[in-house]
């Protein structure tokens, strides 16, 4: 479903993304983790094409995302996001966050984005809140808006970008279950996360980064049970206490 | 207590000349109206091409917004004096006795104020987070919807104040078309009643004026003073 082929970034002279290469097939959930400023964000982020890269090609499906011919919008209509700080649009209330993108992309008419979005909103648990505006929803609540306002697309892979890091501890539980339903559910997913306890539970792989490069890209069993590099050892007795 | 004196007699001054008063604030309006609106309508499209990707654009905005932002307006009001009244008559078929100067001052207003305009818009746009627009390209919206649909709307609320502040400034600028000899709210209180009075007529209206330009400019900004509370 995705593949990466040796891609490298750089800022500047700073080089971000060294040689990665890894691939999601379909119905797969992969997590990716590792210390800060490791990269991982940002490679997530090459996978639909935000963050550009300066060399190696991304593919989703057949489609060339680093190739110039390739519609972007048209491909990223169909890779779900769900971002650290949710990004809903402040503007617009809940059921237009919902609906906008549904109307103005894919063409659907009023009524057909407005019965998708309240189905999605129902399943997410926040039919009440409908028309209400971002902000005055908690980070939690706000957080399953996103990944509804994803779904509603109907995506063929979900992309997650640290989705619980920003929230209030009491509040991940609420976003994880969601995350943990829709694996279940078969979706093709790719986790930037911290949250050990979702891997153990859903993921199929495990990425590790440091620096820059994967230096883990294994089976979660062998990951959390027989890492094999220090830099991966050292991390997991950092963050499972 | 010659202050008192001239203060006492701006009623009956007034009240003599009401329709004058009235025909020059409502051409003050007109023109700071018609600046407010086209300016921050041109002044849009001058930030946008300042941060456009295309170079061409660039440049003409960078230097139109350095250049009205060098030249003081009274200047810019003579030029359009002088030089826009022929262009508007050459470019409408108008004969030559037409009076334009109401439109050459809206035009020369609005292209001046877009200047200062576009670099609020410019702030407010850089103002809205990177975030939005990641999220607004993820669910596969081009560039335009983005700008249209998630950027604007969210730069224009975080500046309303600032729009509207600028436009207060516009409000008392707009007392400078008598170099156009046009008949403001200045003009028709100081040069037409005040001074064609004689007398100590024209000390009234100076400080009539002041009192109408304070009065309007003091209740627009506790106005907009409100509008930021929310």
């Amino acid at each position: 479903m995705i593949t990466l082929k040796n891609i490298s970034k750089w800022y500047g002279r700073f080089q971000v993304l060294k040689d990665c290469t890894t691939q999601v097939e379909k119905g797969e959930v992969v997590v990716v983790c590792g210390p800060s400023g490791s990269g991982k964000s940002t490679l997530i982020k090459t996978v639909n094409g935000l963050e550009p890269v300066q060399k190696g090609k991304i593919f989703i499906g057949d489609t060339e995302i680093t190739s110039n011919s390739t519609n972007l919008a048209r491909l990223r209509s169909r890779v779900g996001m769900v971002f650290q700080h949710f990004e809903l649009f402040p503007h617009l209330t809940i059921l237009k966050n919902l609906t906008l993108a549904q109307i103005k992309v894919l063409g659907r008419s009023d009524d057909e984005a407005k019965e998708k979005a309240l189905s999605l909103l129902e399943r997410v648990g926040l039919s009440a809140h409908a028309n209400k505006l971002p902000g005055q929803l908690s980070g939690g609540q706000q957080q399953r808006v996103a990944i509804a306002r994803a779904l509603c697309m109907d995506p063929v892979v979900m992309l997650f970008d640290e989705p619980t890091s920003a929230l209030d501890p009491e509040m991940v539980n609420e976003v994880l279950d969601v995350m943990v339903e829709l694996a279940y559910e078969g979706m093709t997913m790719m986790v930037v996360t911290h949250e050990m306890g979702f891997a153990r539970k859903v993921a199929n792989r495990v990425i590790f980064m440091d620096k820059g490069e994967i230096i883990e890209d294994t089976s979660k069993e062998q990951f959390f049970s027989d890492p094999q590099t220090d830099r991966a050892k050292d991390f997991l007795a950092k963050i499972i206490h | 207590m010659q202050l008192l004196e001239w203060i006492a007699n701006i009623p009956t001054l007034i009240n003599h000349h009401n329709e004058l008063l009235l025909m020059g604030l409502w051409l003050t309006v007109k023109i700071t109206f018609t600046a407010v609106v086209v300016g921050i309508i041109w002044g849009t499209v001058l930030a946008l091409m300042r941060l456009s990707n295309i170079k061409l654009l660039n440049i003409f905005a960078r230097g139109y917004v350095n250049l009205f932002r060098s030249i003081p307006l009274l200047l810019v009001l003579l030029w359009f004096y002088l030089a826009l009244p022929q262009a508007i008559k050459y470019l409408f078929q108008l004969p030559p006795y037409a009076d334009v100067r109401i439109a050459s001052a809206m035009i020369a207003f609005a292209l001046f104020e877009a200047a200062y305009y576009s670099e609020i818009i410019r702030a407010g746009i850089n103002a809205v987070s990177k975030g939005q627009y990641h999220a607004a390209f993820a669910l596969g919206m081009t560039k335009g919807q983005t700008m249209r649909l998630i950027i604007l709307p969210q730069a224009f609320r975080a500046m309303i104040p600032l729009l509207l502040t600028q436009g207060i400034i516009l409000f008392q600028d707009t007392s400078l078309v008598y170099v156009m000899s046009l008949i403001d709210l200045f003009g028709a209180s100081v040069t037409q009643i005040g001074m064609a009075q004689g007398g100590t007529a024209k000390y009234s209206m100076i400080i009539f004026a002041a009192i109408s330009y304070f009065v309007i400019c003091f209740s627009a900004s506790r106005l907009v003073n409100y509008l930021k509370k929310d």
